[in-house]
């Protein structure tokens, strides 16, 4: 371990040194351990990495540092910031280090910030606070900083909410917000968690030059390996509470000693260099094809007498779904890849095109037809927990689809599909008596996959079914996926934002940006030689666990910043 | 992400249950509800008096175990005791008769409302809005002027006045059941719109409907007994609470158990129900359900 | 520029509802049994004159209607029922200002105080002083204000002997701390439980949280980031609160024998007075629906979400 020996020279650059570090939560009469006895040290200048699953206690850590424990948390062992004693510091002194010398920034930008007052106004609340400017210096500062994380217009902006701007440009507000007052330390707990992956880029590199600009230290907390390889210098690997492994980014990575770790690394590079089962065959008789769909929707009007404006979900948009692959559709938010699932499902009607589902033109069917295309195409949604009904029970909600489309059928014999099906999600009979709000994640997304299937589909539509999902528990749904998929030959539209899972799952993947299609073609071709900049650019701001790869590119994204000027 | 969920109990009623009985305040109002219930329906079987026996020679006479007044008597000389508990029973009466009303109005339009949206519901929730800020109590009496005080009336008015409430939050929840990804795949599930309605959103709804029929039995007793008290509720021989204590008001100089007996048992049934209402609605909140965060 | 057309608009929203409330109101007369236009009625002389000179009976239904409408705009309610020498206007004239000085002072105070009550207990959640709040929030409610009037009568006057039991007074305080207590009460309560609500949901949300990361001091939190999203709910509801109000002030003034419209109003029931009890009612109706127009507009105002959509 490299970091343990402490000379005079290390401990006077010491910006934090954790030790023996515990949280405890009492929750109606137990004590729940969040954190275990953790130790660990911040030099100036240097980016340290919290990684673990949820539950891993990462967050807790930083949280009781800076004293925003929950009241029924308690923070034992020492942790020392610029030779000050954090732990048990009563708010008055905590109110002077939080947010001047130590500043946080949080995962949600959405609801992050305040949107009853102005950003002008919360940016100079904090100036005030510590600081004690007046409001004109105060407002100039703010300009500055907002200038510095690259807001476009920040004059304007800051006389403006936060519901006007978007998830990316909220967290750069958030960043300097945290920098007005020069932190030695700035703590980002899951930063771009929430954002699109070409957003959480540029929030990254963002990150990493204010750093550079500001000389901060920063603690960057998050579940994914690929942001951790990009970003930090050393980092400390969590399960349970309880500290797997710490050590600087190339011991982590290449060389892991812990087996959590090894965990961690096998997974996440599971996903990013798997092998698509390519299908050579030729084009059979395709079971969707979708012609020039179009979807508009009217965008609430300025005033009586504006023209009305409208958001183009997806625009003309031409593909087709073969029997028995995977296709996969891929996609930032605002993609229109959603819309085009709910267009196929016939849940969303859209404004120009057709659909043409097993030989049938969808947007002309009556209520027969409608119900005799339903059986065929079935869908599992994102939110395993709203999409089971919370008053039945697993066994009502499976039987649904029978009862819908098969009326005549007896009992015994749905009884036996139902036992079928449970089986091949992977689940024991014992479910079938229980609520949702008795299972896991996981549990309720097999039984959603099992009501899917059961009413034995042409077509199974999985619109961000994984996404949800904890990154062990995803891997488990994938290779359920992956399974039926074989034994059962399931034709699948799949749709993601993650591509790391469209590689792993699809056999040919469509490629979508503000509703059109950019590119498509099989998956293996498309992830190791795009056509498309957009495509490209895409598959570049994707993180992937490996700090070499990931600083080859950095540089070449500065290079390319360089060119311009 | 996903999280591990502690198992409870099996439905979310038997859940809703649980919950309640932690709440001690909520426990104590169903207790001393139904020990109300049972006295209103049982107690004038334990009074050797009627309810409107009139005795000359007890007028406004104190409460007193020897004479069998135990609450005294009123200004004609008849038994507080059993016209309390005569008043108690229209008064509970017109509560649960009213608040049905209420409530199927209520359900109704919030749910239509809800389900259809679009610029029906637009329309339909402004008019609830307009007519949440109107003294609606005033056209109410108006009827009553109008139209004479039949006891149906007095039922179906009362029941009008509250069911904007409910209809808003009914609506409201319907709205968000809609959204939610199950109602999509029962569609996509080839489920009728009946069937939608009536397996997936009534059910869901149930939780609510139940909160906001403890919470307006409250509000319509108030009510019944407002018009009671101005003179425009029942009528002789029949009485309630707010009769009661209109009755007792004017004599409280002289004899003040005339209103503090009603007075009490009108409060306490109030309490009561209040308190059950809030606490049959933290217990099915689903924000408060119990999943272990990060 | 924006401003005005939101104004506008809202405006224009609260015309039909006015008009509906005018026209429910004549048809209601109209359809009263017993009321002024039943024919088989027999009426004093004077009234049955007064009635036909008012209302137009011979004009077909449309143009009474309209003539209706003129009336009310002009304010002019018609001939009472039942005092034969005053109009329905004049009687409202006499008792408004009484029950504006009561109603007035009571929502003000209603707000004041359920807003500082309700801010306490959720800045205390949990702890003793939140429990009485609570307490006392839920005893306002249950008890209604006919049964607390009489109480604090009982109490005030007749034991204390520190205030009078009824009567104006000539207008002076003291006569008026009892019926104002008595009328504010349920919404002091209710409006605390509202605050209390809305705070404490408020404390929860990220954004205090930013603000607590921020290190500012709870005082500086709840001034700056709390009190505007927790008291906007609470300006929506002083439509209903005003409602509340006035219906309460009907008992209130009752009991304490104030000579305001709520008194009126009863008697008119009482007394079968058809067109004083319409002119009360529609007179209130357009009061609230004008008060319901300010609190709309001045909430467009203060919200940014609807002030930047304007």
């Amino acid at each position: 371990m490299p970091l343990t020996q402490k000379t005079e020279q290390e401990r006077r650059n010491d910006v934090l040194s954790v030790s023996d570090l515990s949280v405890s939560f009492k929750t109606r009469g137990e004590t729940v351990v969040a954190v275990n006895s953790l130790s660990f040290r911040l030099l100036e200048n240097e980016v340290l990495g919290i990684v673990g699953e949820s539950g891993s206690g990462k967050s807790q850590t930083v949280l009781s540092i800076m004293g925003l424990l929950e009241s029924n948390g308690r923070a034992k062992g020492s942790a020392v910031f610029k030779n000050k004693e954090m732990l048990g510091l009563p708010e008055q002194e905590l109110n002077k280090i939080r947010g001047n010398e130590m500043a946080m920034i949080f995962q949600d930008p959405m609801s992050s910030l305040n949107p009853y007052i102005t950003i002008g106004d919360q940016m100079v609340g904090v100036l005030k606070q510590h600081k004690k400017q007046h409001k004109k210096e105060a407002r100039e500062r703010c300009i500055e900083m907002l200038d510095a994380v690259r807001l476009p217009n920040p004059e304007k902006r800051i006389d403006g909410y936060s519901f006007e701007l978007s998830g990316g440009m909220r967290q750069r507000v958030m960043i300097a917000t945290a920098l007005l007052t020069n932190p030695d330390l700035l703590v980002a707990d899951e930063p771009t968690t929430a954002l699109d992956v070409t957003v959480q880029e540029k929030i990254l590199d963002l990150i990493l030059e204010v750093r550079e600009r500001f000389s901060m230290s920063v603690i960057l907390i998050t579940h994914d390996l690929g942001v951790v390889a990009r970003t930090c210098d050393n980092v400390l690997v969590l399960k349970n509470g309880t500290k797997q492994e710490y050590g600087n980014i190339n011991q982590i990575f290449y060389s892991p000693q812990a087996e959590h770790t090894r965990e961690l690394l096998f997974k996440s590079k599971e996903l990013s260099d798997a092998q698509a089962i390519t299908k050579t065959k030729t084009i059979e008789n395709p079971n969707v094809c979708i012609k020039n769909l179009s979807v508009f929707f009217p965008v609430p009007k300025d005033g009586l007498f504006s023209k009305q404006q409208h958001l183009k979900a997806v625009d003309n948009l031409s593909v087709e779904i073969n029997k028995g692959e995977v296709l996969g559709v891929v996609g930032e938010s605002g993609s229109g890849k959603s819309t085009l699932a709910r267009c196929v499902l016939k849940l969303q009607k859209p404004s120009n095109g057709t659909i043409s589902a097993f030989s049938n033109d969808t947007l002309k069917m009556n209520r027969k037809q409608t119900k005799e295309f339903r059986k065929n195409i079935q869908v599992v949604f994102q939110d395993p927990f709203s999409s089971l009904n919370p008053r039945m029970t697993i066994a009502e909600t499976l039987n649904e689809p029978l009862k819908v489309f098969f009326p005549k059928m007896k009992q015994r014999d749905s009884a036996r599909a139902i036992a079928n099906w449970l089986d091949e999600v992977g689940l024991d009979a014992g479910f079938l008596g229980r609520y949702p709000h008795e299972l896991s994640g996981g549990q309720c997304q097999r039984v959603a996959i099992a009501r899917a299937l059961i009413s034995e589909p042409k077509l199974l539509i999985c619109d961000e079914a994984v996404s949800a999902l904890d990154a062990s528990i995803r891997a488990e749904i994938i290779e359920l996926l992956l399974k039926l998929k074989r034994n059962k030959k399931l034709t699948m539209l799949f749709i993601a934002h993650d591509l790391a899972v469209v590689n792993k799952i699809c056999d040919r993947v469509v490629v979508m940006h503000q509703g059109k299609l950019i590119e498509q073609g099989e998956t293996k071709k498309i992830f190791q030689h795009p056509v498309n900049q957009y495509t490209k650019d895409l598959l570049d701001s994707v993180p992937v666990p490996d700090p070499r790869l990931e600083k080859e590119k950095y540089l070449r994204r500065l290079g390319n910043k360089a060119k311009y000027f | 992400m996903t999280t591990k969920v502690t198992t409870h109990t099996n439905s979310l009623l038997g859940d809703a249950w649980n919950t309640l009985k932690k709440n001690r305040a909520a426990l104590v109002s169903v207790t001393t509800m139904a020990t109300m219930i049972a006295l209103v329906i049982f107690g004038p079987l334990l009074s050797p008096y009627a309810v409107d026996q009139t005795d000359w020679y007890q007028i406004s006479s104190r409460p007193n175990l020897a004479s069998g007044h135990i609450f005294g008597t009123d200004d004609l000389g008849r038994d507080l005791f059993v016209r309390v508990m005569y008043g108690g029973r229209v008064s509970l009466m017109v509560g649960i008769v009213a608040t049905i009303v209420s409530v199927i109005i209520g359900v109704t339009y919030g749910s239509i409302s809800g389900f259809i949206g679009g610029k029906t519901d637009a329309l339909m929730m402004r008019v609830v809005d307009v007519l949440y800020a109107m003294p609606f109590l005033f056209f109410v009496i108006l009827l009553m002027v109008f139209f004479g005080r039949s006891i149906l009336l007095i039922f179906v008015a009362i029941g009008a006045v509250n069911w904007l409430d409910i209809a808003r939050i009914v609506r409201g929840q319907t709205l968000n059941l809609k959204g939610k990804e199950f109602v999509d795949a029962a569609r996509a599930g080839g489920a009728s719109t009946l069937r939608i309605v009536f397996k997936h959103i009534v059910p869901n709804l149930l939780g609510l409907v139940v909160v906001y029929v403890a919470l307006t039995v409250p509000q319509v007793i108030l009510v019944e007994s407002f018009l009671s008290f101005l003179g425009l509720g029942v009528q002789e021989p029949m009485t309630s609470w707010g009769a009661l204590v209109n009755q007792g008001a004017r004599q409280m100089e002289t004899s003040p158990w005339m209103l503090l007996f009603p007075a009490m048992f009108l409060a306490t049934t109030l309490f009561c129900f209040n308190f059950i209402g809030d606490g049959l609605r933290d217990a099915l909140d689903p924000k408060d359900r119990t999943r272990e965060e990060e | 520029m924006n401003s005005l057309k939101f104004v506008f608009s809202r405006l224009l929203g609260a015309v039909p509802t006015l008009l509906a409330l005018i026209c429910l109101a004549f048809f209601l007369v109209k359809a009263a049994p017993g009321g002024p236009f039943d024919m088989e009625r027999s009426l004093p002389e004077e009234v049955e004159a007064n009635l036909r000179a008012a209302y137009n009976l011979d004009d077909p239904l449309p143009k009474q209607l309209l003539k209706y409408i003129g009336d009310i705009m002009r304010g002019d309610f018609g001939p009472s029922f039942q005092y034969r020498d005053f109009n329905v206007t004049e009687l409202i004239m006499s008792g408004f200002p009484v029950s504006l000085r009561l109603g007035g002072a009571a929502i003000l105070i209603a707000l004041f105080f359920g807003a500082i009550i309700g801010t306490i207990a959720a800045l205390n959640q949990n702890t003793k002083t939140d429990y009485l709040v609570m307490f006392f929030g839920m005893t306002g409610i249950s008890i209604p204000n006919f049964v607390m009037a009489p109480l604090l009568i009982l109490l005030f006057s007749i034991f204390l002997r520190w205030l009078p039991s009824g009567g104006l007074g000539g207008g002076e305080i003291n006569n008026m701390i009892l019926p104002v207590t008595a009328l504010a009460f349920p919404q002091v309560a209710y409006i605390a439980r509202l605050t209390r609500g809305s705070m404490i949901e408020v404390l929860s949300s990220n954004f205090v949280r930013t603000a607590r990361a921020q290190g500012l001091p709870t005082r500086t939190i709840v001034l700056k980031h709390v009190l505007k999203p927790t008291f906007l709910p609470i300006v929506s509801y002083l439509g209903p609160a005003t409602a509340a109000i006035i219906t309460g002030s009907v008992v209130v003034e009752q009991i304490f024998g104030l000579p305001g419209l709520g008194r009126y109003f009863v008697q008119g029931a009482l007394n079968r007075d058809y067109t004083l009890v319409l002119g009360v009612v529609v007179f209130y109706g357009c009061l609230i629906i004008f008060f319901n127009l300010l609190v709309d507009i001045i909430y467009g105002f203060i919200d940014p979400r609807i002030k930047s959509n304007r």
